[in-house]
């Protein structure tokens, strides 16, 4: 059975002036997908994220969250954030941070258990009262990870989340997003340049190119499709 | 000490502004705004001399000055490569029109000198009390947005993500902020108030490590500034901003120290 769809674009553009980034853009997301939003620098991969998260308002079409945008949570993993090594949050703490509402400041039990949940499936809960600060790339991207994941979102993106890593940390995490994306039934965009990696974690691509964009099953997708791509 | 009402008044007002320091500090350290925090003090500075000038309460002036000019820098500072420059420019501003203030207002610089270092001795119960409603109206806003605010100060990308209101988040700040600077300009004076509302902050970000944890160890440290500051300035007459300054700015190289040995370790 074909599952529902949880994020339709239709006819998407964004113009910047003067600079068309892209238009008449079509996608169907299914709830429990995973794809991989690939193509250079410049396509409008980040514009197209910032559509989708509603920080830009799009020129032509629309980004439609189905069934109705209240009932979709978005978590977003960057690849970079402020965090430098005087930052003194726990992890524990910085995963808390996504617990928002007009509730009292400190956290509930209920919140705090959701908090040791999420840590223990992210691998964090040996490592959770250690400052942020001093976390290691892969640690960090783990909390970023955690933190997005906290408020139980049935959309993650990704968003060139893995591209400072090593080959070890970058297999771990995104082995812990698929272990994620099966077991929750979560959905996953995954904006990445990394294409044995969208080859290997993914199951559809979306590639853009300054002429249009393509999209498919990800077996279609190829590092020399991606280089025909950036030269059309 | 305690038998002078001068000096009960210092202690009650000097115990507000730490708690309201400590509180808003960890904020003002995590959303790198010691600069901002020290040209807010400056433009309390002008507001105060403004007072002066129109016969007002210094207090009024330096609230009316504050608020304003904190909503229009954080307009002016929305963009982060440009907050530097235009933080410059309206502090270089507002001590200028400070100045021409006391001037047309034809004080002496003693009065200025007590404007800009504090005085313990010029806090009257009426003063304290003007203080302690502030205050509780600023603890009151930071309550009822307090998990906003902390997602946005800690961690800003997050906060946007999430869709919450960080521009309004900001503005709302700012002029939590103005208010934090008015309250405790009354003993530190509004040259060196900024130290209150930093250096605990800063000092207590290399020991605790939740916001909570924060927040309490800054409180603690500025309450030992400001007691020990007060006890100090009464048994040698000498200021007591240059004690509460020394005290805090100790407590900040000490962290500096022990965190150097941390990562030497």
């Amino acid at each position: 059975m074909t599952a529902a769809p949880i994020l339709k674009l239709e006819h998407l553009g964004v113009t910047f002036p003067n600079h068309p980034v892209f238009s008449d853009l079509n996608l169907t997301i299914r709830q429990g997908e995973f794809w991989s939003i690939v193509g250079k620098n410049g396509v409008g991969k980040t514009t197209l994220m910032r559509t989708v998260l509603h920080q830009l308002r799009p020129t032509h079409g629309q980004v439609a969250y189905l069934p109705a945008t209240n009932e979709v949570k978005i978590g977003y993993v960057p690849q970079f954030r402020n965090i430098d090594a005087d930052y003194p949050l726990t992890i524990r703490d910085f995963v808390g941070l996504n617990l928002t509402g007009w509730k009292w400041p400190w956290l509930s039990r209920k919140e705090r258990e959701k908090v040791q949940t999420i840590l223990q499936r992210t691998g964090l809960e040996a490592i959770a009262n250690r400052p942020i600060g001093q976390a290691s790339g892969g640690e960090k991207q783990k909390a970023y990870l955690a933190q997005a994941l906290v408020e139980a979102p049935n959309l993650l993106i990704l968003d060139e989340s893995t591209a400072s890593l090593d080959p070890v940390t970058k297999t771990e995490l995104l082995d812990l997003v698929i272990e994620l994306n099966e077991s929750l039934h979560l959905t996953v965009l995954f904006v990445t340049h990394d294409i044995p990696m969208a080859r290997k974690y993914s199951s559809q691509y979306l590639m853009l190119t300054p002429n249009g964009a393509e999209q498919g099953p990800i077996s279609g997708l190829t590092q020399e499709k991606v280089w025909e791509g950036e030269n059309v | 000490m305690f038998s002078y009402e001068f000096m009960r008044n210092a202690f009650a007002a000097g115990t507000i502004i730490a708690i309201i320091c400590g509180i808003m500090g960890v904020f003002v350290i995590a959303r790198n705004m010691s600069f901002l925090t020290h040209t807010l003090s400056e433009i309390g500075f002008s507001g105060a001399a403004f007072g002066v000038f129109a016969g007002w309460a210094p207090l009024n002036g330096m609230l009316l000055f504050t608020v304003v000019s904190s909503v229009i820098v954080g307009q002016l500072s929305a963009r982060s490569e440009r907050r530097e420059a235009a933080t410059s420019a309206i502090s270089a501003l507002f001590i200028g029109m400070g100045i021409l203030f006391l001037s047309l207002a034809n004080k002496n610089a003693s009065y200025a000198t007590s404007i800009l270092f504090g005085s313990v001795i010029g806090i009257s119960a009426g003063d304290v009390q003007q203080m302690l409603w502030l205050s509780l109206l600023v603890l009151l806003v930071v309550f009822v947005i307090y998990r906003f605010l902390k997602f946005d100060s800690f961690d800003h990308t997050g906060a946007r993500v999430k869709g919450l209101w960080t521009n309004t988040l900001s503005v709302t700040f700012l002029v939590l902020l103005a208010l934090s600077v008015s309250v405790a300009a009354q003993i530190v004076g509004s040259l060196l108030i900024f130290i209150l509302l930093t250096l605990p902050a800063a000092t207590a970000k290399y020991f605790a490590h939740t916001v909570g944890g924060m927040m309490v160890l800054a409180i603690v440290l500025a309450l030992i500034g400001v007691w020990s500051g007060l006890t100090l300035s009464y048994v040698t007459n000498y200021p007591v901003s240059f004690f509460i300054a020394a005290i805090e700015a100790i407590f900040y190289f000490i962290a500096l120290g022990w965190q150097k040995l941390q990562t030497a370790e």
